[in-house]
């Protein structure tokens, strides 16, 4: 970057600045403006109006790209995205006013339950139009043609704007689940103060009276489950979009419109998810169980809608990702030849792309159970709530080996390059990737052990779910064995590869517990599974998503992070989260249950969840120590454009960053990828 | 050589380690007090897990940290590590015996299910009715009972309903718990065996006031829980013939304090899940439909027993469940109640 764009994207950054604080401002105002014309007079506590704040976040943020970037790309998209959810508003209401329907709702934010979902719906469609994601299918629609490839805006522009290249949409993804993260990490800190001491204390600061400061630490709760959920599907599909195509030498991914589509649509799912906030929120967790949720707010619904609106980008990713495995291998790549990450990116892909149609349908399902009155849930008129918790489970616990397969690749894929020695049994490690992904089909049941479901069934699922411990062991081993009379360096990459491990063990061997149905009726729903959660996500996603992030970050900028910097990160989240996970299991079993506000002080367990804030705290600070990394080194002058890891994989061997097509030339592959040590072999012919 | 000795020195860490773990983890007391029959065979399978834990935490971080120590590289050390591809026999292995301790763990934890179902057909039967948020139960002598009083070392048969949403009938020290779920009759059984005070806590995310859903649980010797019972039931049969004959605002009181009532009505006029009681005796109530109804002796015995019949203005629907159970001479108590809160 030339000195002289550096000023100008200050300039640039400093009015977004400024357009942010004058949004929010104008948005806040008009909210509790509004919040006072209709209660006819302005209270003071109207300021803690959480539904204002929302409105002025929204307009902050869109004055924020606004004073960035000016009318382009995602400014284009937020305010299609606004108007078409107000017109889809205004449309219900219009219809159920024609039919004498009652249209107005005090209780529901002036508008009927229906006008708020149909309004999001075309809303995030709008947003796809607004942006451009639909632009060369409309004009193919109208029979125009267009051009192959669009060149995207120069520098850093084009990362706001629809672009087809999935190293653009790569680290679209990547950002954007790193926003997220941030987002659902400051929701999980707010209700960590509130834990921080038994009684309430601090969201009452925040709402006026008790009720809302209960039902607030349960959206907080409930959305920062769904938050890092949607950054984590965001997260490796940032990975999976960068890295396949340059690992298997190919010019880019299969359908590369489907691919920015794919992306773009996860932008809108995020703002309505967030967008629940504003109206009302909801208590169920983001499990969102019947019949909990159908006398939630409204809130819940725009939970559904995002969900249902992010897996599209899920589904439709995961297709583009086994087609272009598939069909787009360099020559000699055969199945055993892929790198290990592409093995994990097809087995997260085939879960995703088959099972992410359940939660959809499950949400869909009580969404029209609350707008239609199809009782599918409701025992009164012949529903049944267990149902919703199978639909729900089908997806939602074959997805934590969504979360966790591309991390345990990434694992799999750096420690021959730092132990300087052969990935151990590759074959074994590559079908244990695709082994946890069929097994993990048939464990869903596990969730649901005190649920009241068929007594014997639970056995079988028992079986099944211990059974995912062994594929999950051959990983295990396979590492150990390859760390085993290596030459081991410990660059950050390598530190938080490490760490992966070992976090992600103790989330493993938390896993069996809860499996033998007998222990697990003391463990269900009690603070040993949050720890026993977080111990898998840390593990199987946080450590190897840093890991890979400070690995390939010179390929994708051309400069390398501070290793100082990296390693504070590594030794202040490390120890942070394992106090933070291991003090969850410990008052778990002494009889903390999840999702509760407040505890009883009587159960002692005041000093270990202060312990466990401070803990989360570090976390966060970690975490900003990596975002101030990667502001330093961007604006810093020093390039590395080498082979950074000296590593065998092809994207390593043409210059950093990566040119806009990839390989100039198609690379053979030659070798085995990880033959390190063996003198004269390589992978791939350049 | 070489090998030899690496490998007996990972012997010996991995078994130090594995037992020190286990050792440390059991000093911890990781379970909370044992007071049912079911925690035993529970709380032996969570030790038997816990060895395992110990066990396979020795055996991946000790050759994980041996590596890093000893093949780590050496300054001035160029080259790679020696080229080992992998080795079928050891795949084989690492494969093949976890498949058979996760068949015998599952064959373990199978019976052990087993042992915790175990039925006493002799069981005392107490029926447990789930709220938003609160507990009841109702004892077949025909009384209602805001506290659990169970007989030590007797199994109780807890028939479990819920009247809106999922709740979860949990006691860490009795180890089992399971959900509640609206329509349905769960069976819980437990024979507690220790003798004191413990508390029901709600497990399964249900509203504003989850946290708050817990009720005392009272493990009694069997001669007073004998007596307790009787008194119960000659109090009950007593207070229903005097309500009847004549309402008492005090026995009201109570019973706003007792029944839950009190979770979502307030009596000082503050905005709670539901309306305040204070001030309603003869005040006009706005309805939802936009029209008003006097809050007199029907409309309040209506919206008692069927609180959905008429929904006030700015209230949700179904947020209340029915207290059809509660008798004519307690809905009256509950009425002079609230003619005193003006």
């Amino acid at each position: 970057m030339s000195h002289a764009s550096t000023s100008s994207s200050t300039g640039s950054f400093n009015r977004a600045l400024l357009f942010f604080l004058i949004g929010t401002l104008l948005g806040l105002g008009l909210g509790i403006g509004l919040h006072a014309a209709v209660s006819g007079g302005f209270n003071a506590t109207y300021l803690k109006d959480i539904p204002s704040w929302m409105l002025g976040l929204l307009v902050g943020t869109l004055g924020f790209f606004y004073g960035l970037l000016g009318y382009y790309g995602i400014v284009r998209g937020l305010v299609f995205q606004v108007i078409g959810t107000l017109a889809g508003i205004l449309l219900v209401t219009a219809i159920r006013a024609a039919m004498g329907l009652p249209f107005f709702d005090p209780a529901k934010f002036g508008f009927h339950e229906g006008a708020w979902v149909f309004g999001a719906l075309v809303g995030a469609v709008s947003f796809l139009a607004g942006v451009g994601a639909l632009t060369d299918w409309w004009k193919w629609a109208k029979g125009e043609s267009t051009p192959d490839h669009h060149e995207d805006v120069p520098g850093w522009r084009k990362y706001f704007g629809v672009s087809l290249d999935h190293k653009v949409i790569g680290i679209q993804y990547t950002v954007t689940s790193l926003l997220l993260l941030s987002v659902g990490g400051l929701f999980a800190l707010l209700f960590r103060v509130e834990l921080a001491e038994s009684g309430l204390q601090f969201l009452t600061v925040l709402t006026p009276d008790q009720t809302a400061a209960l039902n607030l630490y349960n959206s907080l709760m409930s959305l920062h489950g769904i938050v890092m959920i949607i950054s984590i599907l965001l997260g490796i599909a940032g990975v999976i979009n960068y890295l396949v195509p340059l690992l298997i030498g190919a010019a880019d991914m299969a359908f590369p419109r489907l691919n920015a589509f794919s992306f773009w649509v996860a932008v809108p799912a995020a703002v309505i998810l967030l967008g629940s906030l504003g109206l009302g929120g909801f208590d169920t967790g983001w499990t969102g169980y019947a019949p909990l949720a159908t006398r939630a707010p409204i809130g819940i619904q725009m939970f559904y809608l995002g969900v249902w609106v992010a897996g599209w980008s899920s589904i439709l990713g995961a297709l583009n990702l086994i087609a272009t495995v598939l069909r787009m291998r360099a020559r000699g790549m055969t199945a055993f030849r892929m790198p290990i990450l592409v093995w994990a990116s097809v087995a997260t892909s085939i879960i995703s792309l088959t099972a992410t149609q359940l939660i959809g349908l499950s949400f869909q399902m009580s969404m029209f159970e609350r707008l239609f009155g199809m009782p599918f849930f409701n025992v009164a008129k012949g529903g049944n709530p267990i149902l919703f918790q199978h639909l729900f489970w089908f997806y939602s616990h074959p997805a934590v080996y969504v979360f966790v397969l591309p991390g345990l690749g990434v694992i799999s894929e750096l420690l021959p390059v730092f132990a300087r020695k052969p990935l151990f049994g590759y074959r074994w490690v590559a079908l244990s990737s695709i082994g946890i992904a069929l097994v993990g089909f048939l464990v869903w049941a596990h969730h649901m052990f005190t649920s009241g479901m068929n007594e014997y069934l639970r056995v079988p699922f028992m079986y099944s779910t211990l059974l995912v411990a062994v594929p999950t062991g051959v990983k295990f081993f396979s590492w150990v064995a390859t760390l085993w009379k290596g030459k081991i360096e410990a660059p950050t990459p390598m530190l938080f590869v490490l760490g992966g491990i070992v976090v992600f063990l103790l989330g493993g061997l938390s896993g069996p517990p809860n499996a033998t149905v007998s222990t697990d009726l003391h463990l269900h729903d009690t603070y040993f599974i949050v720890g026993h959660f977080h111990s898998t996500m840390f593990g199987g996603y946080v450590f190897p998503f840093f890991a890979a992030i400070y690995y390939w970050f010179p390929k994708a900028t051309g400069k390398r992070l501070d290793e100082t910097l990296g390693k504070w990160h590594f030794w202040l989240m490390t120890p942070a989260f394992f106090v933070l996970t291991l003090f969850m299991m410990r008052v778990g079993l002494l009889g903390m249950r999840r999702r509760i506000a407040d505890y009883d002080p009587m159960l002692g367990f005041d000093p270990w969840h202060l312990a466990m804030t401070i803990a989360a705290f570090l976390i966060a600070l970690s975490v900003l120590v990596f975002f101030y990394n990667m502001v330093k080194t961007l604006r810093s002058p020093v390039t590395e454009t080498g082979n950074v890891w000296n590593s065998r994989s092809p994207e390593w061997q043409v210059p950093s960053p990566m040119p806009a097509h990839n390989y100039e030339k198609e690379f053979e592959v030659v070798g085995e990828p990880y033959d390190y040590g063996l003198p004269g072999s390589v992978y791939v012919k350049m | 050589m070489q090998n030899v000795r690496h490998f007996v020195i990972l012997a010996v860490l991995i078994a130090v380690v594995s037992v020190l773990t286990y050792l440390g983890l059991d000093a911890l007391e990781l379970m909370p007090v044992a007071a049912a029959a079911q925690a035993a065979p529970i709380d032996w399978l969570m030790d038997l897990q816990v060895k395992l834990i110990a066990f396979f935490f020795a055996l991946i971080v000790v050759p994980l940290v041996y590596s890093l120590v000893v093949f780590r590289r050496k300054p001035g050390e160029a080259g790679d590590g020696e080229h080992i591809e992998g080795s079928t026999s050891l795949e084989v292995t690492w494969t093949f015996i976890p498949l058979v301790i996760v068949v015998v763990l599952g064959y373990i934890g199978a019976d052990n299910l087993a042992q915790v179902k175990r039925v006493d057909p002799q069981a005392v039967e107490i029926k447990v009715v789930g709220y938003q948020w609160g507990w009841r139960f109702e004892y077949p002598e025909g009384f209602v009972s805001n506290t659990l009083y169970l007989p030590v070392n007797k199994q109780a048969v807890l028939k479990m309903e819920s009247s809106d949403v999922l709740h979860s009938f949990w006691v860490p020290e009795f180890r089992v718990k399971h959900d509640l779920v609206p329509g349905r009759v769960e069976i819980y059984r437990i024979t507690p065996t220790l003798i004191g005070d413990y508390k029901v806590r709600c497990a399964e995310i249900c509203g504003a006031s989850h946290a708050y859903m817990e009720s005392p649980i009272k493990v009694i010797s069997q001669e007073e829980y004998t007596a307790w019972v009787n008194e119960q039931a000659a109090i009950a049969a007593a207070e229903a013939a005097a309500a009847l004959a004549n309402p008492d605002p005090k026995r009201g009181e109570k019973l706003y304090n007792e029944a839950g009532c009190k979770a979502c009505h307030s009596i000082d006029g503050s905005k709670g899940v539901g309306p305040t009681w204070k001030g309603l005796w003869g005040s006009q109530v706005p309805l939802a439909d936009g029209t008003t109804v006097l809050a007199d002796e029907a409309y309040i015995t209506e919206s008692i027993r069927n609180p959905s019949a008429k929904v006030h203005q700015g209230f949700s629907p179904n947020a209340m469940p029915s207290f059809a159970y509660l008798k004519d001479g307690q809905i009256a108590d509950l009425i002079e109640f609230i003619k005193t809160l003006k």
